[in-house]
């Protein structure tokens, strides 16, 4: 190869990295391995994972994922398939983003959304800039205290190198404060507000005059949603939001290190141009077959350059075909199941751990779905590693020196009493 | 050959200006309108925004071309032709016909720095 370009040495292919920065001396890697040998060496690994029953939830949860979606998920048609820029041999991959799209736009009830994003995290933090293009001359986003941390600090990061001013709107008793809302907005420089559906203490807001306030000071209300909830909570849509988004990964996506997620995003009709990402529309071919293809392109950084709301061309496309076969599976009967099982679980899991004596009630008459915070008596962090002795991961540290507590439909009653015998003791 | 009328001004990027009194309508040129291709959407300001001579007021955006429209006066947008935002394709049909915003003036000498219709001509090499 050094020959065809005319070069005789690879020192010759570098010259151009500064002396200072190339490495000297031998790199430090272990010897070469057979197949057999690595296939014991990640499983000597992978037995070193705590297979610990799940408790916690805070953004990720462990709701179960149907046999069929990892198989189909494994086709090769779709795991191989590039960015379908050339829609005549991208048909099918077209057709699940499709298809993806208009169960977003069902379960959030708003009108368009685009092909997935990366997380939630990093969705919030696109509304965030969504906001700012669609206002125009305002500068600053709020951000309810009650979103979950990570979403907080992602938005954070975003708006510093953005040049977006933050500003915060406490939730003092659990829930994002009204009164507070509308004293930051009086100030006349609110773009945008995100809040969250179901907050970080699991307690389902009440959002009642919240979109009246931020319209009224032209801005946009941004929803941040757990999407499996949607099917039993009050929607962004009806809520009368203008923005919603959140993570997919509740919609049988499995929890694993953080990751592969996907972020949704969907919008009213009337903010589509200012929205990221790719959108697949529905048309007709010249024999009049009902066809897919990319459209609204006249959005996006290749075609509106640094005009662009957001550089964001990419999606996790392989994981909005999981949540697109997971939700056609589920069905609306089937996800209302899931959180019906989920919520079940949590009330009798909360009801139990109050008897024990251990803990006091923060939020009692604030509703919750399917996770809960308490306010243990001892040292919460002893209690988190007790639990995890014994095969739980349970009681998650808050910053507001909580535990949070998560049942999903996957956690049987005899998981539950068993969690609870374990408090007991300690 | 595109159409130029005689008793518009003319702006280097392309907006034609008709005047009557101290009002502005603001649009683009038959010539732009064939450059962009088939016009889709147009975004445009709000009644009662300020614009300036020289600065982006919205943007024309075809299947595969997004432009800024700039404006080429200064003063306060008093009406924006709300037709087009459901028939955008106006502009391909009738260029001229086809006024996006109406502009009260507030620096009319502005109008001055802008290109009769023979000039115009020149510039676009028709």
């Amino acid at each position: 190869m050094l020959e065809r370009i005319g070069l005789g040495s690879l020192d010759q292919l570098y010259s151009d990295v500064p002396a200072q920065f190339l490495h000297k001396g031998q790199y430090q890697l272990p010897d070469a391995m057979s197949e057999q040998e690595i296939r014991n060496w990640f499983a000597s690994l992978e037995a070193k994972n705590a297979k610990l029953k799940v408790f916690v939830g805070a953004g990720a949860y462990d709701h179960y994922t149907p046999a069929v979606i990892p198989y189909l998920c494994s086709r090769s048609e779709f795991l191989t398939a590039y960015t379908p820029y050339q829609c005549e041999i991208s048909q099918g991959t077209l057709r699940y983003i499709f298809e993806y799209q208009s169960l977003i736009c069902e379960l959030t009830g708003l009108d368009v959304s685009n092909a997935s994003m990366y997380d939630g995290p990093t969705a919030a933090a696109e509304a965030m800039k969504m906001a700012i293009a669609c206002a125009r001359k305002k500068t600053r986003v709020l951000l309810s205290k009650s979103l979950l941390p990570h979403v907080i600090k992602v938005v954070e990061t975003y708006a510093k190198f953005h040049g977006v001013e933050i500003g915060y709107v406490p939730a003092p008793d659990g829930q994002t404060s009204l009164e507070a809302l509308k004293a930051e907005l009086a100030k006349d420089d609110v773009a945008g507000v995100i809040v969250p559906s179901v907050n970080r203490y699991g307690i389902i807001e009440d959002h009642t005059g919240f979109a009246d306030a931020v319209h009224e000071e032209k801005g946009v209300l941004v929803e941040y949603c757990d999407p499996s909830a949607l099917a039993v909570v009050k929607t962004p849509g009806e809520w009368g939001a203008d923005i919603a988004v959140g993570d997919g990964q509740p919609l049988g996506l499995p929890l694993c290190y953080g990751g592969p997620y996907v972020g949704f995003m969907a919008v009213k009709k009337e903010h589509m141009r200012k929205m990221p990402g790719r959108i697949v529309g529905q048309t007709v071919d010249k024999e009049g077959r009902r066809v897919f293809v990319l459209t609204l392109q006249a959005r996006e950084q290749h075609i509106k350059r640094e005009k662009a709301t957001s550089n964001i061309c990419s999606n996790e496309s392989l994981m909005a075909l999981w949540v697109t076969i997971y939700l056609s599976l589920m069905g609306p009967e089937g996800l209302r199941q899931v959180n019906k099982l989920s919520s079940d679980g949590a009330h009798y899991l909360k009801a139990e751990l109050l008897k024990t004596g251990k803990f006091e009630d923060v939020f009692p008459d604030k509703p919750f779905l399917k996770e809960f915070v308490l306010k243990p008596k001892a040292f919460p962090g002893q209690m988190q590693k007790k639990l995890e002795e014994a095969g739980f991961f349970a009681a998650l540290d808050t910053e507001e020196g909580y535990v949070s507590f998560c049942v999903t439909e996957k956690r049987t009653k005899a998981e539950i009493d068993s969690l609870v015998a374990t408090v007991k003791e300690g | 050959m595109s159409k130029i009328l005689d008793n518009l001004k003319y702006s280097e990027s392309h907006e034609w200006v008709k005047v009557e009194d101290n009002i502005a309508f603001v649009g683009v040129t038959d010539f732009a309108q064939k450059e962009m291709g088939d016009i889709t959407y147009v975004d445009m300001p709000e009644e009662g925004d300020d614009v300036l001579a020289g600065e982006e007021f919205g943007a024309l955006e075809s299947v595969k071309a997004s432009s800024e429209l700039i404006s080429p006066v200064s003063g306060t947008v008093v009406l924006v032709n709300s037709e087009l935002e459901d028939a955008p394709e106006k502009v391909n049909e009738d260029a001229y016909g086809a006024w996006i915003i109406k502009v009260e003036m507030s620096m009319p000498s502005e109008l001055d720095k802008l290109m009769d219709a023979a000039a115009y001509k020149k510039m676009i090499g028709e």
